[in-house]
């Protein structure tokens, strides 16, 4: 499965978008993974309900690290209704990888998916269950 | 060159699974997680189901009485296996983790009192850890560790203090991740001396090599069939008789009573006594015809073999400059596996990537957290070896690895 590696995903690795933290910032969210020790910081500037600045931060494989990279490229001028929509689907599409029938790698991937809707659900007050995130 | 002192290629020709037609044959180098299975174990499997079936120790039917007979005598390979005084003294349980779970809460329960300590080692595996954690908080006895140097080995120096107080040692004979093979003999006769009982986790040991619980003078062994050439839904508990004798059930039920009454029970003599409910018959039959299988070939061949893998191992991974693997180095302490990392690769990518080109290895922290703190990283690859594996399996993880170069270089 060296289809995974596709250019685009260790282009982001090498490469990555984005990378860094934002202070001041209106969400922060790290989310780990104790299976690997991957983590993302996700951290988000809103203006008028939108996500006008992201930055994100953290270790991990090459998979967890692009989908974060390309993830926050999506994210910027998106409203707080279409992060709500944004899923599973919608990440696995953007990073192009086949990984349904593989678990363990799926989770790398909705890393920093899960630490965006968790600190956006919270930014907005409300909870979210992320188990199918996980 | 490897000289097997048996014929490699035949054992291969024994496990179906490395026969599947394939353009592109899987180098298996997970065999410390779970083990393939060789014909003769699957057969003894699927035999029992189509000629044997029936519940044990209850039915006054042939077919129950044949199914029993069949039963115990896997107990009695497993006990010659390992070299028990008394058949009796192995019982069946799911796998190591149930049989550890097992001492810690019957022979705990009733032996740990607050303050007295579990005295276990940085390598353990999460199975000989958390069931002490659970048994500590009901009975206030606190946990202790030995720890290990630079080279995966466990620090000894100051063992006379480290053993104050302590009721138990529980240690894993070898690890499964640094591949250290464990002086359990010479720690026993210390723990002894003060008056502690000594589990052995052989869930990577007794799988490779002889063991023989008189000549290592402990007091229990725990052990997994499935990572012995035995099918999954197996282990085995091995203790002492008259520490077995004395100490109350682990799960109540069917089978390990002598007479219940609505009010309360008493209980079977051992084996029956922690063995509740219908066991795992037709795994167990099979377990014995693993264990069969291996003494047919012999341990010691089986350790011989294996410590040249190990040599291999070793020697290949030494000629990729990226990688750096945890361990002692190869010598008669030292199994047939390695934990490693690589400068600038997440494991996972590793993982990934070698299965990729048909190479089976582990990514992760292998259910050793504490040990990997100790290590400083989070997660490690990791390629085990048993009997039939090869030095073309060993070639290709290291052809791989290249190939994780070529892609993260
Ligand atoms: C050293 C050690 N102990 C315990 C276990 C647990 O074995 P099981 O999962 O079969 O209970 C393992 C297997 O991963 C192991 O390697």
């Amino acid at each position: 499965m060296s289809d995974m590696y596709r250019d685009l995903i260790l282009e982001h690795h090498r490469y990555p978008h984005n990378f860094g933290t934002l202070d001041p910032h209106d969400v922060s969210q790290e989310e780990h993974n104790p299976l690997c020790g991957d983590r993302i910081r996700l951290d988000l500037r809103i203006v008028d309900n939108k996500i006008a600045e992201v930055a994100f931060s953290g270790k991990g494989c090459a998979v967890s690290q692009a989908a974060a990279s390309m993830l926050t490229d999506e994210l910027i001028g998106m409203d707080l209704d279409q992060v709500r929509q944004y899923g599973k689907a919608e990440l696995l599409e953007l990073i192009g990888l086949p990984l349904d029938k593989n678990p363990v790698r799926l989770k790398c991937a909705l890393l920093s998916l899960k630490a965006l809707k968790v600190g956006v659900y919270r930014y907005l007050g409300q909870h979210i269950e992320t188990d199918d995130l996980d | 060159m490897i000289k097997a002192p048996f014929d490699v290629a035949t054992i291969r020709s024994q496990f179906p699974i490395l026969q599947l037609p394939s353009e592109r044959p899987v180098a298996f180098l997970d065999s410390a997680s779970s083990s393939q299975k060789p014909e003769a174990v699957i057969t003894a499997l699927s035999d029992y189901y189509r000629t044997t079936n029936a519940n044990v120790h209850r039915g006054v039917y042939q077919l129950s009485e044949q199914a029993t007979f069949e039963f115990e005598r896997a107990r009695g390979r497993v006990a010659l296996f390992i070299n028990a005084t008394h058949h009796r003294e192995v019982i069946f349980t799911r796998n190591t983790t149930e049989a550890i779970n097992l001492v810690a809460h019957a022979w705990g329960g009733s032996n740990l009192r607050a303050g007295d300590v579990v005295l276990l080692s940085q390598m353990e595996h999460h199975s000989n850890i958390v069931p002490w954690q659970l048994i500590a908080q009901r009975t206030g006895a606190v946990l202790r560790a030995i720890p290990i140097d630079s080279q995966g080995r466990l620090v000894l120096d100051d063992i006379d203090t480290l053993l104050q107080g302590v009721k138990i040692l529980a240690i894993t004979h070898q690890s499964n991740v640094l591949g250290t093979i464990n002086p359990i003999a010479e720690l026993t006769q210390k723990a002894h001396a003060v008056g502690a009982l000594v589990l052995v986790d052989g869930a990577q040991s007794v799988p490779h090599m002889p063991v023989d619980v008189q000549a290592l003078d402990i007091d229990f062994l725990a052990f997994s069939g499935h990572k012995m050439v035995g099918p999954t839904g197996v282990g085995v508990l091995w203790g002492r008789k008259a520490l077995l004798d004395a100490m109350p059930p682990f799960l109540g039920g069917g089978s390990m009573i002598k007479t219940v009454t609505i009010e309360s029970s008493t209980y079977a003599d051992v084996p029956a006594r922690f063995e509740a409910g219908t066991p795992m018959i037709g795994e167990a039959i099979a377990l014995g015809a693993a264990v069969t299988y291996l003494m047919d070939i012999g341990m010691a061949n089986i350790a011989a073999y294996e410590h040249q893998l190990s040599a291999y191992l070793i020697e290949r991974l030494d000629e990729v400059p990226e990688v750096t693997w945890y361990g002692p180095p190869v010598g008669a302490d030292r199994g047939a596996m390695a934990a490693f990392s690589m400068t600038g690769v997440h494991p996972h990518d590793i993982a990934q990537i070698l299965d990729g080109e048909g190479v089976a290895v582990r990514a992760g922290h292998h259910c050793t957290q504490p040990l990997h703190a100790a290590l400083d990283v989070p997660s490690s690859v990791r390629a085990s070896c048993y009997l039939y594996t090869n030095t073309h399996d060993i070639d290709r993880l290291v052809r791989g690895l290249s190939k994780v170069k070529q892609l993260f270089g």
